[in-house]
C-alpha cells in the first residue's frame, strides 16, 4: 500500500457527531451480547478447573458424572484428538483443555453439558481428578533462574543464551550505534529496576458462547469476540473440520480490550455439543474470567540512561523481561520495542524476554506489553529532568522523535505526531496550574505501533438509494458509525443513507480481528475503497445512459455529473436515480474492497495528571487528567475521546490499585471485582482529551488508530505524580495504599 | 427438585414464572422470561449491570431471590422507554456518546434514573458516588456524568 | 432447598429450630453471594423481610430500636436516627453500592460476622445491643458479644435477631465511623474505627468508645483508647495517646487488602481523625 494515500480535503460527514446505529438497541436492552442468546433445546456447559498451580493430571473419572440424570455430556482432552499443525494453534488446545499437566489455578482439565446449570454444578462435582501436584513458579525473575520448576520442555528458541531456565522461551534486541560509547559522553547516567504486576482488560461482559454441531460436520457458533474469523479459523483447526463449515457470528460485544482475540469456550463447546448434537451454551463466571482467561504480563524491568548537562540523551538501554502466563506471547519483544519509541536516540539498545510461569496464559490488552515500558523509562526521564532541573516536558522536546528519526525499534517515522502533543500539553492551563500541599504533577509519553491487517468490505446500493454496507470487525465503541460515516463522505450522501453491519464468516472474506487499533485505520481504507468502486460503476452506468465515456462522467456531491467537454450537457444523476434505475442499467451496483492494509500510521500520546496523596495512609486521589493523542484524523470526534478517556482510566487503575495476588500456593487470591479493583466512578475527576490531527500519510482521510496508544502514558504519568506528591519515588506498580505508605515512611 | 411459583409484576405486567430456591432474579429475568436487557457482569453484587427497581428500590438483580419478587414491583431496562419515547437518559446516552461497548449501558441507565427520580440536581460527586456500583470499562465513566448531569438540567427546564 | 417467608416472629423461630441446614435471609447481600460461589448449601432459606414491623425503625425509651429487616438506605433517610447517631449511619451507608444500600441491612452485617463489617464498630461503641428470638423466646445481647470470630456468631440453634437497640443519647454527645479503603467505594475496610464520646458541660470527655475493625479476628472495642480520650478535650496530645492505643490493640494480618504494619499504622491514624470528628460533632458542630 501506498504511503501517498492521505489527501487534503474538506469534510461533510466525517468530523462530526452522528448517532451511532446501534445505539437505540443499547440503551433499551434489546441488544444481543454473548450471554444473550439462546436455542430450543439448549444445554447449559460448564467447565471443571485445576485447584492446582501446577500438577500432571494422574487420572480423570467421568463415569459417575456421565451417569447422572440430566448430564448430557463429559469432554476431556481425551476427547480433543486432532493435534493442530501450528505450535500457536497448540498452544491454545492446551490452555482450552489441559493435556497432560495443569499449567495455572484455574486451567481446564473437564467440561460437561447437561440440561441445566444445578444439573451441570452437580455434575462438576462428580468429576474424580486425581493430580500429582508439582511445584510451580509466578514471578518472572524467579521463573528465568535455572533450577525454576519447568513448564514445558524444549520450546527454548534459539536466541535464548545459556544460563537460564527453560522457562525462558525467546530473547530478542533491538536498538543501534554504540550505548557504551554513548554512556562515556553522558553527563549523568541513571540506572534504575521496576516492576510491574499483572492486570486485567476488566471487561464487564464475561466470556459467552452458543455452539451447535451437527453430526452432518456443520457447525453454528454465536460468541462474543473481538475477531470471529479468528474464532472460525481457531476452532476448525482445534476440531479438524473444514473452515466453510462452521459460520461463526459475532454477538455485540461487551468490551473485549484485547482479551478477546483468543478463545476460551468456544472449542469446549462445540466438542460438547458435537458429542451431544444439541446446541451448548458456555458462559463464563467473573472468576472464571480473572482466573482463566488472558491477563497481562508481570513484568521486570531495567532502565538505563545517559544524558548531558543540558539535556541530550547519549545513551539509552532496557532489559524488558515479561512473564505471559503457561504459553508462549511476545510481549517483553513488544516493551523492548516501545519504551523508547518516543525518543531520537543515537545510541540505543533493548532487549525483551519472554518467559512463561504458572498462571493464565497473556491475552493482548491494548497496546500489549507497551505501557510497562514506557513506565520504566518514563520514570527514568522524570528522575533525570528533576535531576538537572528541567522541566521534564522541555526534556522531552529536546529528545523527541520527528519525522525523518530512526526509532528505537529499527524502521525510520514518516509524519509523527509526538511533538505536537507535547507543544500543546506544554501550552495547556493544566500544565501550568497551582497546586497544593502533598499534591504532585507527573506527565508521561507513549507510543503505539497500530496495524492494519486483512480486510474485506462490501458495500451495496439498494434500490431505493440506500446504501448496505458489509464488514467483518466486530463493533466495540462505534465503528459502525464511523464506517457509515466514510461510506457516506465518499459517496456524497448523508449519514443516515447508510447502514453498517458486521456480516458473519460464511458471508464475508477474511477479516483480522478487531485488535491493534486498525479497525478505523483499516476497514475505513476498505470501506472508502470500496465506495470508490461503486463510484466506479454508477459513473459507467450514468455515461451508458448519456452516451458518453465513463472517463468523461465525474462524482460530485452523491451525484454523476458530465465532466470536461460534457460539462452541463446532462443534468446530475443522484445516487438515488442511478440506484432506481440499476436493474435497466445492467443490474444490481455493488462495491468491494480486499486488501492486507498496510501504512497504518504510529500514534504518539502525552498525558498529564496531578494526584493527592494522603501521607498518612498512601491513599491516593486523582485530581486532575488530561490527555493529548494524535488522532490522524478523527472521524468522530466522540469516539475518539471516549477511546482517550477510557485508555487513561484504565492506566490509572493499573497505575494504583489493579494487580493479580497471587497465594503462597499459587492460586489467585483475589478473582473478583470486589477485589481485583478496577476504578469506580467516584475515584476518578473528568479526563479532559485533546485530540491532535497530524495526518497518517496511509490513509486516503490521514487516520491513524486511536484505541490503543491511550493506556500507554498513565502508568508513567501516574507514578511521576505521585512519587513528586509523596517525595519519594515509586518504581512499583500498583503504587497501592500499603506500598506508598511504606515507601513514605522510608523515606 | 420441586419450583416455586411465584405472580409479581414486571414493568407494569403481570407475570407468572416458577423457579428454583437458588436462582435469583436475574437469571429468572434473563433465562426465563428472556429479559436479557439485564446482564450479568460478576453475580456478586459488585458491578451493577444487573440493576433494576425492586419496589422503588435499586437493587442488583443479581443479589435478590427470584422467590422473593412474590407480590413485589419489578421495573427493568426493557421497561423505561414509554413505547416508542425513549427516557431523556436514554436518548442522551446515545446523542452524547456515553456508551461504548453498552454491556454496562442498561443498568447505569436505570441506576441514573432512579437518581434523578430522588435528587432532580445532583452535584458531579453525588452523581459519582450514586454510580460507583455501576462499573464501566470503556469510557473512564467521564461522557456517563456529563450526560447524567446534562439529563438533570434539560429535565429541571422541562420540568 | 426450600424457601420460606414466615410472617411472624415464631413462624420464623419454627422453621430455624426445624432443621439445622435453615438460613436466615435479610438482605442477602451476603448470603446470595455465598450462595452462588457454593461456600453454603442451606436446606431452608428463611426470609425475614415479610415478618410485620421487622423493617421499622421506632423511638424506645429515648433510644432507638431499629428491626432486622431495615435496609441500610432506610436508615439513612431517618432523620432522628441521623442526628443520634451519624457514626451508626455512616457506617451503615458505608456498606457497598447503591444498589447493595437498597438491601443490606446492619444485622446482616453482624450476623455475618465478618471482621470488617462497616456497621459493627460503630454500634460497639455505642453500646449498642441486639435482640434476639429463639425456641427459648428472647433475650437481648451487646453487639459486641455477637462476632466470635470470622464467620461465627453467638447465636444458638434456632434463634435469629429482631432487632438492634442503640440507648438514648445523652446530651453532649456523638459518634463517628471512618474506614481505610483502596478506592473511594465498593471495598471492603482495610481498617474501620468507631469513636463514641459524651462530653461534660465544660466540653471534658466524660465517657468513650472507641471501637476497630478488620485489625482482628473480630471487632475490638479498645478501652486503652478510650482512656486516652476521657477526661480530655481531645487535645493533639490525647489524640496522639489514642492513637497509639489503636495501634498498639490491632492485631491484623497481612492479606491481599493490606499489611500488618499498614493496618496498625492505620489504625491510629483513624482512631485520631475519628475521635476528633466525633468530638467535634459532640460540641455541636454537625458536621
Ligand atoms: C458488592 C458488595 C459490597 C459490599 N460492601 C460492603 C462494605 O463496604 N462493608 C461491609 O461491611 N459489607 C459489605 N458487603 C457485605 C454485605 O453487604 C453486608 O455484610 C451486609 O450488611 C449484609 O446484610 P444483609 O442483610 O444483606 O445480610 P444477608 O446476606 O441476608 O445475611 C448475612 C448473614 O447473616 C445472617 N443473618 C442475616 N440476618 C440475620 C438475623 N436477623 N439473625 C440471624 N442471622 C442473620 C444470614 O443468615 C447470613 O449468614 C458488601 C457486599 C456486596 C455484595
Ligand atoms: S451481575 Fe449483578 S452486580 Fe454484577
Ligand atoms: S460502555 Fe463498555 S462497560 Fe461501559
Amino acid at each position: 500500500m501506498a504511503k501517498d494515500e492521505f489527501q487534503s480535503r474538506a469534510f461533510k460527514v466525517v468530523g462530526t457527531r452522528v448517532p451511532r446505529p446501534d445505539g437505540l438497541d443499547k440503551v433499551t436492552g434489546r441488544a444481543r451480547y454473548g450471554a444473550d442468546m439462546s436455542a430450543p433445546g439448549m444445554l447449559i456447559g460448564l467447565c471443571l478447573r485445576s485447584p492446582h498451580a501446577h500438577a500432571r493430571i494422574v487420572s480423570i473419572d467421568t463415569s459417575q458424572a456421565e451417569a447422572m440424570t440430566g448430564v448430557k455430556a463429559v469432554v476431556t482432552r481425551a476427547d480433543f484428538t486432532v493435534t493442530p499443525e501450528d505450535q500457536g494453534t497448540r498452544d491454545i488446545l492446551d490452555n482450552v483443555m489441559a493435556g497432560e499437566k495443569a499449567l495455572y489455578d484455574g486451567h481446564t482439565v473437564a467440561a460437561v453439558a447437561a440440561t441445566s446449570r444445578s444439573v451441570a454444578l452437580a455434575a462438576l462435582k462428580a468429576i474424580k481428578v486425581e493430580y500429582e501436584v508439582l511445584p510451580h513458579v509466578i514471578d518472572v525473575d524467579e521463573a528465568m533462574k535455572p533450577g525454576a520448576p519447568v513448564l514445558h520442555e524444549g520450546r527454548q528458541q534459539e536466541s535464548v543464551p545459556e544460563g537460564y531456565s527453560q522457562n525462558v522461551l525467546a530473547r530478542s534486541q533491538y536498538g543501534h550505534g554504540d550505548v557504551a560509547a554513548g554512556f562515556a559522553k553522558a553527563d549523568l547516567v541513571i540506572e534504575r529496576s521496576f516492576t510491574t504486576a499483572a492486570t486485567h482488560q476488566g471487561y464487564i461482559e464475561p466470556h459467552a458462547c452458543l455452539a451447535t454441531m451437527g453430526n452432518d460436520g456443520q457447525g453454528d457458533l454465536w460468541c462474543c469476540t473481538q475477531g470471529h474469523y479468528m474464532v472460525r479459523n481457531t476452532c476448525s483447526a482445534i476440531l479438524g473440520m473444514d473452515a466453510g463449515r462452521l459460520k461463526v457470528t459475532a454477538s455485540e460485544i461487551g468490551g473485549g480490550f484485547g482479551g478477546k482475540t483468543t478463545v476460551f469456550l468456544e472449542p469446549v463447546a462445540l466438542m460438547l455439543s458435537k458429542k451431544t448434537g444439541k446446541p451448548v451454551k458456555m458462559t463464563m463466571a467473573r472468576e472464571e474470567v480473572l482466573r482463566a482467561s488472558g491477563p497481562t504480563s508481570s513484568t521486570s524491568i531495567d532502565i538505563k540512561i545517559g544524558i548531558t548537562k543540558d539535556g541530550k540523551i547519549t545513551a539509552a538501554q532496557g532489559d524488558f523481561r515479561y512473564q505471559s502466563g503457561a504459553f508462549y506471547a511476545m510481549n517483553g519483544a513488544l516493551g523492548a520495542m516501545c519504551g523508547f519509541a518516543p525518543y531520537d536516540l543515537e545510541n540505543v539498545e533493548t532487549v525483551g524476554w519472554e518467559v512463561v510461569t504458572n498462571r493464565p496464559k497473556a491475552a493482548a490488552y491494548r497496546a500489549p506489553g507497551a505501557p510497562m515500558a514506557a513506565f520504566a523509562v518514563e520514570s527514568v526521564m522524570d528522575e533525570l529532568a528533576k535531576e538537572l532541573g528541567l522541566d521534564p516536558i522541555e526534556l522531552r522536546l529536546m529528545n523527541a522523535a520527528d519525522e525523518g528519526t530512526k526509532s528505537a525499534y529499527g524502521p525510520t517515522y514518516p509524519a509523527i505526531g509526538l511533538k505536537a502533543t507535547l507543544e500543546a500539553a506544554k501550552a495547556h492551563p493544566h500544565w501550568s496550574a497551582p497546586l497544593g500541599p502533598n499534591q504532585g504533577r507527573g506527565m508521561g509519553c507513549g507510543f503505539w505501533f497500530n496495524f492494519g491487517g486483512d480486510t474485506c468490505v462490501s458495500l451495496m446500493i439498494n434500490p431505493d438509494g440506500t446504501v448496505s454496507l458489509s464488514e467483518g470487525n466486530p463493533d466495540i465503541g462505534g465503528s459502525r458509525a464511523s464506517m457509515s460515516m466514510m461510506a457516506a463522505e465518499e459517496l456524497g450522501i448523508p449519514y443516515e443513507q447508510v447502514r453498517t453491519v458486521i456480516a458473519d464468516t460464511a458471508t464475508l472474506g477474511q477479516n483480522e480481528v478487531t485488535d491493534g487499533s486498525r479497525v478505523t485505520f483499516a476497514v475505513g481504507l476498505a470501506t472508502i475503497k470500496a465506495a470508490r468502486h461503486a463510484i466506479e460503476i454508477m459513473k459507467a452506468r450514468a455515461a451508458q445512459v448519456w452516451g458518453i465515456a465513463p472517463e468523461a462522467v465525474e462524482w460530485v456531491d452523491g451525484a454523476a455529473q458530465p465532466a470536461g467537454p460534457n460539462a452541463g450537457k446532462f443534468p446530475p444523476m443522484t445516487l438515488k436515480e442511478i440506484a432506481a434505475t440499476a436493474s435497466n442499467t445492467g443490474g444490481p451496483i455493488a462495491g468491494h474492497f480486499e486488501v492486507n492494509a498496510e501504512g497504518a500510521g504510529v500514534s504518539f500520546g502525552t498525558h498529564i495528571a496531578d494526584t493527592e496523596v494522603d501521607p498518612e495512609t498512601g491513599a491516593v486521589k486523582v485530581l486532575r487528567y488530561t490527555v493529548f493523542q494524535d488522532a490522524g484524523k478523527a472521524v468522530h470526534p466522540d469516539y475518539v475521546e471516549g477511546q482517550l478517556q477510557g485508555g487513561a482510566v484504565q492506566g490509572i487503575g493499573w497505575a494504583l490499585n489493579e494487580e493479580y495476588i497471587y497465594g503462597e500456593d499459587g492460586t489467585l487470591q483475589n478473582a473478583g471485582y470486589l477485589d481485583y479493583r478496577i476504578p469506580v466512578a467516584s475515584d476518578l475527576p473528568m479526563i479532559d482529551p485533546v485530540i491532535l490531527e497530524i495526518p497518517n500519510p496511509g490513509h486516503p482521510y490521514g487516520v491513524r488508530g486511536v484505541g490503543e496508544t491511550g493506556i500507554v502514558p498513565p502508568l508513567a504519568t501516574l507514578a511521576n505524580a505521585v512519587s513528586r506528591a509523596a517525595g519519594v519515588r515509586m518504581t512499583s506498580l500498583p503504587m497501592s495504599p500499603p506500598k506508598l505508605l511504606a515507601a513514605i515512611k522510608a523515606r | 427438585m420441586s419450583r416455586i411459583h411465584v405472580t409479581t409484576t414486571i414493568n407494569g405486567d403481570s407475570v407468572d414464572y416458577l423457579c428454583e430456591a437458588g436462582d435469583t432474579l436475574l437469571d429468572v429475568l434473563r433465562d426465563q422470561l428472556d429479559l436479557t436487557g439485564s446482564k450479568e457482569g460478576c453475580a456478586s453484587g459488585d458491578c451493577g449491570a444487573c440493576s433494576v427497581m425492586l419496589d422503588g428500590r435499586l437493587v442488583c438483580a443479581c443479589l435478590v431471590l427470584g422467590a422473593e419478587a412474590e407480590g413485589r414491583s419489578v421495573e427493568t431496562i426493557e421497561g423505561m422507554a414509554d413505547g416508542e419515547t425513549l427516557h431523556p437518559l436514554q436518548k442522551n446516552f446515545i446523542d452524547k456518546a456515553a456508551l461504548q461497548c453498552g454491556i454496562c449501558t442498561p443498568g447505569i441507565l436505570v441506576a441514573a434514573k432512579d437518581l434523578l427520580a430522588r435528587n432532580p440536581d445532583p452535584t458531579e460527586e453525588e452523581v459519582r458516588y450514586w454510580l460507583a456500583g455501576n462499573l464501566c470499562r470503556c469510557t473512564g465513566y467521564d461522557k456517563i456524568i456529563r450526560t447524567v448531569l446534562e439529563t438533570a438540567a434539560e429535565m429541571r427546564g422541562a420540568a | 432447598m426450600r424457601f420460606e417467608t414466615p410472617q411472624t416472629i415464631e413462624a420464623a423461630v419454627a422453621l430455624l429450630a426445624a432443621e439445622q441446614g435453615a438460613r436466615v435471609l435479610a438482605g442477602g447481600t451476603d448470603l446470595l453471594v455465598r450462595l452462588r460461589a457454593g461456600q453454603i448449601a442451606p436446606s431452608t432459606i428463611v426470609d425475614i423481610k415479610r415478618i410485620t414491623g421487622i423493617a421499622e425503625i421506632t423511638a424506645e425509651d429515648g433510644g432507638w430500636r431499629i428491626g432486622a429487616g431495615v435496609s441500610c438506605a432506610a436508615m439513612g433517610e431517618h432523620a432522628g436516627l441521623r442526628a443520634d447517631y451519624p457514626g451508626v449511619v455512616e457506617g451503615a451507608e458505608l456498606i457497598g453500592s447503591t444498589q447493595v444500600q437498597g438491601r443490606c441491612t446492619m444485622v446482616g452485617n453482624l450476623c455475618n460476622a465478618g471482621p470488617a463489617g462497616d456497621s459493627v464498630p460503630a454500634m460497639v461503641a455505642a453500646g449498642a445491643t441486639v435482640r434476639i428470638a429463639g425456641p427459648a423466646g428472647t433475650r437481648d445481647m451487646a453487639v459486641l458479644d455477637i462476632p466470635q470470630g470470622p464467620g461465627k456468631n453467638a447465636l444458638a440453634a434456632g434463634e435469629f435477631v429482631t432487632s438492634v437497640f442503640l440507648p438514648a443519647r445523652a446530651p453532649r454527645s456523638a459518634d463517628a465511623y471512618l474506614r481505610f479503603i483502596p478506592r473511594t467505594e465498593m471495598d471492603i475496610a482495610v481498617v474501620g474505627c468507631a469513636v463514641n464520646v459524651i462530653l461534660e458541660e465544660d466540653g471534658t470527655v466524660a465517657c468513650a468508645g472507641v471501637s476497630l475493625g478488620a485489625v482482628a479476628p473480630k471487632v475490638l472495642l479498645v478501652a486503652e483508647a478510650a482512656e486516652a480520650l476521657i477526661g480530655t478535650k481531645c487535645d493533639d496530645a490525647a489524640l496522639a495517646a489514642c492513637a497509639a492505643a489503636a495501634t498498639a490493640a490491632a492485631t491484623p494480618i497481612d492479606d491481599k487488602r493490606g499489611t500488618v504494619a499498614f493496618r496498625k499504622d492505620v489504625a491510629g491514624v483513624l482512631a485520631r481523625r475519628a475521635a476528633r470528628l466525633a468530638y467535634t460533632r459532640a460540641l455541636g458542630d454537625p458536621s
